[in-house]
């Protein structure tokens, strides 16, 4: 299933600081074709920083990010936004338009970006998505209608809608319910089987990485300290920030 | 987290320096709005959707408030004109003060509240909630979508709310006028018209689109730079009202002076 040869992310000595905050201090990762990759961190470590830069949403101080061979700083912005089209942004709050509905919500990318749809083909777009992420009797509700995890999974849908071979999920368990945790893991998991997608999964859940990764990457002190399987990065850890993120979480 | 900060340079010099790098990220929002404003898309749902919410919005407060003026600046004006036996002068009086000053003014003060505080309070709660951040990764333009749209509505719309201020004022000066000097309805609007001229309109209407503008822009600019975090949308909202205040009097001021030098030349 693991497509070791194909990269379709390779980040190279990444940098990132704002003022004296220096957030990533010299990262490195490769996201390889149809695979879930798990980044584990703190709050406030920079996982969110980083896969902003990899959308062009913040800059880079140095270092290079390479998304399908591409590097995005050498991009215009038509070409940036060309390349965003592949990548599927879930927001940490889900980030759904309030002032528009489910519906809208969805479409709102779908008509924007793809020319000369009929309203019988956006409909039935609009439809499969919400099947998708089993949510197909919200379709004319308002956001402010809809539990969090309802928000999320809308959030996700709306991604979706344009195809994305590369999904970034920041903190989709976040803020949820054991119970909804572990149904939107598995949404994340039905994603990639059906949408062929390659994803970093933002978290600082171990539950939700271990259901949800095929490998993990922990962020400590703006560096990945240990990268691989889960069984190899916290079972087999020497690191000892590494051990306490793990025991952290299980003693909570 | 509590790092003492340096203090590297005067305080003075250093609000000076963040005066000047706010005045001149202000001007890049308003260049920049001038520069995408003529290409596609053209988002003609939302600046309609827009007019509405500003119509909607200020209609009740202006029809109350224009109307107040009108009957106050008629009964505060009347003795003044009485001393001289005047008081049929009241009609051309107030439509004057209407048409050129009180109209423009008060409307513009009203929507800044009303509206320039809900333009803020929204663009700036969409940032803090990623929605900025969520349109521009799916490619589509915040800029165009949001700024655009509600500062070409508020520039549309504040002309036209001017007029109905205008005329609300001109019938709460009637009633009193009305009740007071009996005179009538066709006899006030006579009146009316003979006072104004054609350059008061002109320029009244000129200057409505430019305290449109200054709402809809300040309320934009505000909201896209609010700082993230809940108390920055309230801070939006409130800077968006302070802002274009101050700036419509200014522009009052500016184009007060420039009007007068036309009409004595
Ligand atoms: N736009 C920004 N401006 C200034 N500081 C920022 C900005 N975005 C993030 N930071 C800072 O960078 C650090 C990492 O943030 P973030 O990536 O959001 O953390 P997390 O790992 O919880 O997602 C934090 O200290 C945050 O204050
Ligand atoms: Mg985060």
């Amino acid at each position: 299933m693991l497509n070791e040869q194909e990269k379709v992310v390779e980040i190279r000595g990444l940098i990132k600081s704002f003022g004296e905050n220096h957030v990533l201090r010299n990262v490195d990762l490769d996201l390889y074709k149809g695979e879930n990759l798990v980044v584990l961190g703190k709050s406030g470590s920079g996982k969110s920083v980083l896969i902003k830069i990899m959308v062009g949403l913040l800059k880079q101080d140095e270092g290079s990010v390479k998304i399908f061979g591409i590097d995005t700083l050498k991009l215009n912005l038509k070409e940036l936004n060309k390349l965003r089209l592949r990548i599927g942004f879930s927001f940490q709050a889900s980030a759904l338009y309030d002032s528009m509905t489910v519906r809208e919500n969805l479409e709102f990318p779908l008509v924007r970006n793809v020319k000369n749809l009929t309203r019988k083909e956006i409909d039935f777009k609009v439809e499969e998505l919400l099947e998708a992420v089993a949510l197909p009797n919200t379709i004319n509700q308002m956001p402010s209608e809809l539990s969090g995890g309802q928000k999320k999974r809308i959030g996700i849908a709306r991604t979706l809608i344009l195809n994305p071979e590369i999904m970034l999920y920041d903190e989709p368990t976040a803020g949820l319910d054991p119970v909804t945790c572990i149904e939107i893991n598995n949404l994340i998991n039905e994603v990639r089987e059906r949408y062929k997608t390659s994803s970093i999964v933002i978290t600082h859940d171990l539950t939700c990485a271990k259901q949800t990764g095929d490998r993990m990457a922990v962020l400590i002190k703006g560096q990945f300290k240990a990268v691989g399987t889960f069984e190899k990065v916290f079972e087999e850890a020497t690191d000892k920030q590494v051990k306490s993120f793990y025991d952290y979480n299980f003693i909570r | 987290m509590s790092k003492i900060k340096k203090v590297d340079k005067p305080v003075l010099s250093k609000n000076l320096d963040e005066f000047f790098t706010g005045m001149a990220k202000a001007f890049a929002f308003v260049k920049r709005f001038f520069k995408e404003v003529w290409f596609p898309p053209y988002e003609f749902k939302e600046v309609l959707r827009q007019c509405y919410e500003i119509g909607y919005r200020s209609l009740p407060l202006i029809s109350l408030t224009g109307f107040i003026i009108g009957i106050v600046f008629t009964n505060q004006s009347r003795p003044s004109l009485a001393e001289f036996g005047a008081t049929s002068w009241l009609p051309s009086l107030i439509s004057i003060a209407v048409v050129r000053a009180l109209g423009p003014l008060v409307t513009a003060l009203i929507a800044s509240g009303k509206v320039g505080s809900s333009i803020g309070a929204e663009i700036g709660s969409m940032n803090v909630t990623e929605q900025i951040d969520a349109m521009e990764v799916s490619a589509i333009n915040p800029f165009k979508y949001l700024v655009i749209t509600r500062t070409l509505a508020a520039t549309f719309m504040i002309p036209v709310l001017v007029m109905y201020t205008d005329f609300v004022a001109l019938m709460g000066s009637y009633a009193s006028v009305n009740a007071n000097e009996l005179v009538s309805l066709s006899t006030f609007f006579v009146q009316v018209f003979e006072a104004v001229s054609f350059l008061d309109i002109f320029s009244s209407v000129i200057k409505s689109l430019v305290f449109g503008f200054t709402i809809g822009i300040v309320g934009c600019y505000k909201g896209y730079n609010s700082s993230r975090g809940t108390e920055g949308v309230g801070q939006a909202a409130n800077a968006a009202v302070v802002m274009s205040m101050f700036l419509i009097f200014v522009e009052e001021l500016l184009i007060m002076q420039i009007v007068n030098a036309i009409r004595y030349a």
